[in-house]
Formats: C-alpha cells, structure tokens, sequence
C-alpha cells in the first residue's frame, strides 16, 4: 500500500479547518500533545503538523489565489528516514506511512532539515520532532465506524479538498484522480518521491453567451452587479 | 539557516582538535621532529581536550539529550549516527596510543596511524552531515567536505607549529607548508563564494508545482513566527553578510599569514591562532546564515 493525500488546488478555499483538526485530532493522539508555547500571548509558537500557505499564482488580470495545504507527503525516498542516527524517524513497509518514535527521539532538528515541505516541526514541550501520521491512529481504528476512518483533516474540510487513500491501487479514489486530473507532486527535482499529490486549478469555463441582445443585457447587468 | 552557537563551537574547536591530533600522529609516522615522550603525550591530551569541549558543545543543541545514546545506532545509513560511533570510537584508540607512546610499544606506528586516520574520518563525515542534505544546496556540494578538511588542517597546524615553537624546537619547513595551506585553503573559499554567487535550483514555481507562471506569496498560514521560521529563514542584512565575509577573510587568513611570516615565535604563533580560531567561528557561523533552505520557497522566496 501506498497511503496519501491528493490535494485539491482548485476548491481549497484556504480556511485552515484542516489545520486546526489536525492539531486537535493529534494533540491527545499517539504523539500527542503538541505543545504551543505563548498561546495567548504576543507571539503564540508551538508545533502543527499541516499548515496552509497561500499564493498569486499568474499575473493580472489571469492572476487566481491558491491555497496550498502543506503536511507530510510520506515521500518514497524520505531523506528524513535516512538522515535520523536515533532510529526513531521511520517508514512503515506496509502502507508507507513516515513516523517518529517519540521514545527515541534526541531532537537533534536533522530531519527537519533535510525535509524539503517543511513537514517536521520540533515540540518545544517535550524536545522531540513531530510531524503528521497520516492519522494513523484513525484510520486502522476499528472502534470508529468505517466512515470515520480518515484523517482527521480530510474528515473536516469543508470543500472536500483532502482525499485519503491508496495509490498503489489504480481503482482507488486518489489515484483516479491523480490520472484525470494530471496530479503533480511538488519540487519533484529534489528526488524524495512525495506521495501526496496536488491537482492543478481547473481551466476557466468557457460560458456560452446568449444571442446578441441577451449577452448585451447580461454585459449591463454584470456591470451594475459589480458596481 | 539558523547558525545554532553550540554547531559553530563544536565544528571549528573538534576541528582544530582533530587536525592537531593528526600533525601528532604524522610527526609519529614521518619522524619530522624529535619529540620527547612527556611533549607528545601533552599535545596529545590538548588535542583530546580540544575535541571533547566541541564533541560537549554539540550536545547543546540537542532537544532531548537523554536520548542521545541511541545516536549509534543507524550508522549503516545516517552521517550524524557515523559520526557519533566514529567520535566514540577514537578515544579507545587514542588512549593505547597514548599508552604506546608511554611505554614506547613498537606498535607505536599503528596506533598513529590510526589516529590519524579516524581523525580524517570523523572530519568528513561532520561534513558530509551537511554535504549530504538535498535540501540546502550551498551545503550539498564535494567543497563542503573538503573545506572542513582543509581549516581542520590549517588550524591543527598552526597550534602544532605553536607547540614546537614553545617547546623551543625549530620550526624548519612548517612555515612554508602552513602559508601554502592557508593559501590554498583561502582559494578554495573564495571559490565557493564565487560558486554560490546566484540563487540556482529549486524555484518557488518547482516548489508550488506552476512552473509556467508566476509566483508569490500571499501568506505565509501563520501571524507569528514558527519553527520553520526560526530554523530556516534567517536573514541578515547584505551589508552585514559582506562585512562578515571581510572579517572572516582577514582573520582566517591574512593575519595569521602575515604573522607567520614575519616573526614566527610562540607568543605570534600564539596570537594567529586565537585570532584563526575567531576567524573560524565567523566562517562556521557564515557557513549557516548564507545557506538557504528550500522551505524558504514556501515563504515566498523566488530562488534558493
Ligand atoms: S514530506 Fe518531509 S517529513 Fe514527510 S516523508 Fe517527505 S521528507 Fe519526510
Ligand atoms: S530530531 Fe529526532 S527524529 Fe529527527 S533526526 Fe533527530 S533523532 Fe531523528
Ligand atoms: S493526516 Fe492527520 S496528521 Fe496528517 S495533516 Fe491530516 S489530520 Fe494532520
């Protein structure tokens, strides 16, 4: 198995509910807390596992805002695994899952660094590195009822921009549209393999204009409507 | 990135350690210069002394130090785990070195040699923790292990150079081999510098997938600074990196060039290298405030 992510560019409307389940979700789960330090305060710090960064993309008047939500892409060739000297980063064989040990962790940063989505953020409660499961602690949970057995994020968002699966099989939902919608994976050309995959912004639909009198009154009507 | 005070002190003082140990352990297989037993055994515990308040430094900036034993344990695929189980591993050798020396075993010579080897290991291999990483590419360059190898050398040198002098032995050649060591060593950085002059690689179009448009950021998803930010966006003003670079140029290289050459005794040997030793803290904290990152793309940087 192959588990991730495909990311909708098109729909994410950038509201971070993602971001904020996420953390409720994996503050009490296995990795749990993820401590934040000044909440409150002037200048709140603590550890996310999935932010949301957003772009202008293209220039006026083609210019479109894309909302680009950031977690771990449990890439293939994880150099966050291979750089860790405690062990405790690792990638699971059976559904490729990145995970860290919080009990071996000596949050040395190293594998922070040597990930290129800024996907491992340390706690600076505990002095270990955290980053997202992929709720792993949802998704095999057999207490939940199946339909709940996704991610806390792609439960929760509100444009169904997340999608959970798996990309080894060609007949699940996000491989599907990995193919249809020409899915892409972010700086490919540092060779990490990332599995999470982003679908590109829809072209903008050519809407067909009425007769000539009709598509005049609709130009009026467009205009006073903007105004 | 972040230059971390704990890394600077660690590299630059286990360096000068480790280069020193190697002049030691070269003079032991070479017979350069005739040392009596109590003064090899001293510049051997000053080297020893050396690494160690540098291998302590290091564990500074671990979050989590209780875990740090487990460190040896992926060495078959982690620099930092090689690097660890190497540091350990010298002290054994060097301490039947030491005993070798004491008791003048006619094993002396692999018991040196081993030194020095282990030495040049462990050197790269703190070089290759950086070199290896994708993800900076001012680090993820073959002049990045070869530089900490040259200024562990160059630094090593100057203290052996100062110990003789001390010791009131004559210095001979060594002068002329440390001046071409500075100098080469001086080409090679401005080399590097000239390498990285331009943003290259990764883009913040490669980063966001468009790679036919252009790019910027809106926001950056969080209204006070992360982790992210205080690791891997860093910046220092142009003026003061360059003023850095003059500083760092000066004292790494002219001064103790300059002093090498024209009065060579203990007290001026003494002199270049603490200011060598100021220089190579400047290069090391340098070597972290002009690596950038790719994660900066995601903050709205156009080029790394
Ligand atoms: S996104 Fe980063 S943390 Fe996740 S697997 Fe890839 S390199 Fe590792
Ligand atoms: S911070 Fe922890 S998980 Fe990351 S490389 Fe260091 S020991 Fe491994
Ligand atoms: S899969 Fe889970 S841990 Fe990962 S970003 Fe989503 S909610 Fe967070």
């Amino acid at each position: 198995m192959k588990l991730g992510l495909a990311i909708d560019l098109d729909t994410c409307v950038g509201c971070h509910a993602c971001a904020t389940a996420c953390k409720q979700w994996n503050t009490s789960g296995t990795i749990g807390p993820l401590t934040d330090t000044n909440p409150y305060g002037k200048d709140p710090n603590g550890a996310w596992l999935n932010r949301i960064r957003t772009f202008e993309v293209d220039e006026s008047p083609l210019s479109k805002t894309v909302n680009m939500p950031l977690s771990c892409m449990h890439c293939e060739d994880a150099a966050c695994v291979t750089v860790c000297p405690t062990g405790a980063s690792y990638k699971r064989d059976e559904d490729g899952i990145v995970l860290i040990d919080q009990d071996r962790c000596m949050g040395c940063n190293l594998c922070a660094w040597a990930c290129p989505y800024g996907a491992r953020e340390l706690d600076p409660g505990s002095g270990t590195m955290k980053k997202c499961t992929l709720c792993v602690d949802r998704i095999y949970d057999e207490q939940l009822p199946e339909a709940e057995r996704q991610p806390a994020c792609v439960i929760t968002c509100p444009t169904n921009s997340r999608v959970f699966g798996d990309f080894d099989d060609p007949e699940s939902e996000v491989s599907k549209l990995q193919k249809q919608r020409e899915g892409k994976p972010l700086m490919p050309e540092l060779g990490y393999n990332p599995v999470n995959t982003y679908l590109p912004p829809r072209e903008p639909i050519e809407r067909p204009q009425g007769g000539k009198v009709l598509g005049k009154v609709k130009q009026i009507v467009n205009r006073i409507i903007h105004r | 990135m972040h230059p971390a005070f704990s890394v600077l002190i660690f590299t630059v003082t286990a360096g000068a350690g480790y280069g020193l140990l190697g002049w030691l352990c070269a003079n032991e297989l070479f017979a350069w210069w005739a040392l009596s037993i109590g003064m090899q055994i001293s510049i051997g515990i000053i080297a020893m002394v050396l690494i160690s308040i540098g291998l302590s430094a290091s564990t500074w900036h671990l979050a989590n130090p209780k875990n740090a034993w487990r460190s040896f344990s992926c060495f078959r695929t982690s620099w930092l785990s090689r690097e660890a189980v190497f540091a350990i591993l010298l002290y054994p050798i060097a301490a039947l070195y030491a005993a070798a020396i004491y008791f003048q075993w006619d094993s002396v010579g692999i018991w040196a040699g081993l030194c020095l080897l282990f030495s040049f290991i462990i050197v790269f291999v703190t070089a290759m923790i950086y070199a290896s990483l994708k993800t900076i590419r001012q680090w993820h360059h073959p002049l990045v292990p070869i530089l900490y190898l040259l200024f562990a050398a160059m630094s090593g040198g100057l203290a052996w150079a100062f110990l003789l002098a001390w010791n009131g032995l004559e210095l001979g050649l060594l002068i002329q081999v440390l001046g071409a060591l500075v100098a080469f060593t001086t080409l090679t950085k401005l080399s590097y510098f000239w390498l990285f002059k331009v943003p290259g690689g990764s883009s913040i179009q490669t980063a966001t997938s468009f790679l036919n448009q252009k790019v910027r950021i809106l926001d950056a998803g969080h209204s006070a600074p992360s982790f992210l930010n205080n690791e891997f966006i860093y910046d220092v003003a142009k003026v003061k990196l360059l003023r850095m670079r003059w500083l760092m140029l000066s004292t790494t290289f002219v001064i103790p060039f300059a002093l090498l050459y024209w009065l060579p005794n203990a007290l001026t040997l003494a002199i270049a290298f603490v200011i060598m030793m100021v220089g190579l803290l400047t290069e090391r904290w340098l070597f972290f405030a002009e690596a950038r990152h790719v994660v900066r793309l995601l903050h709205g940087q156009q080029q790394v």
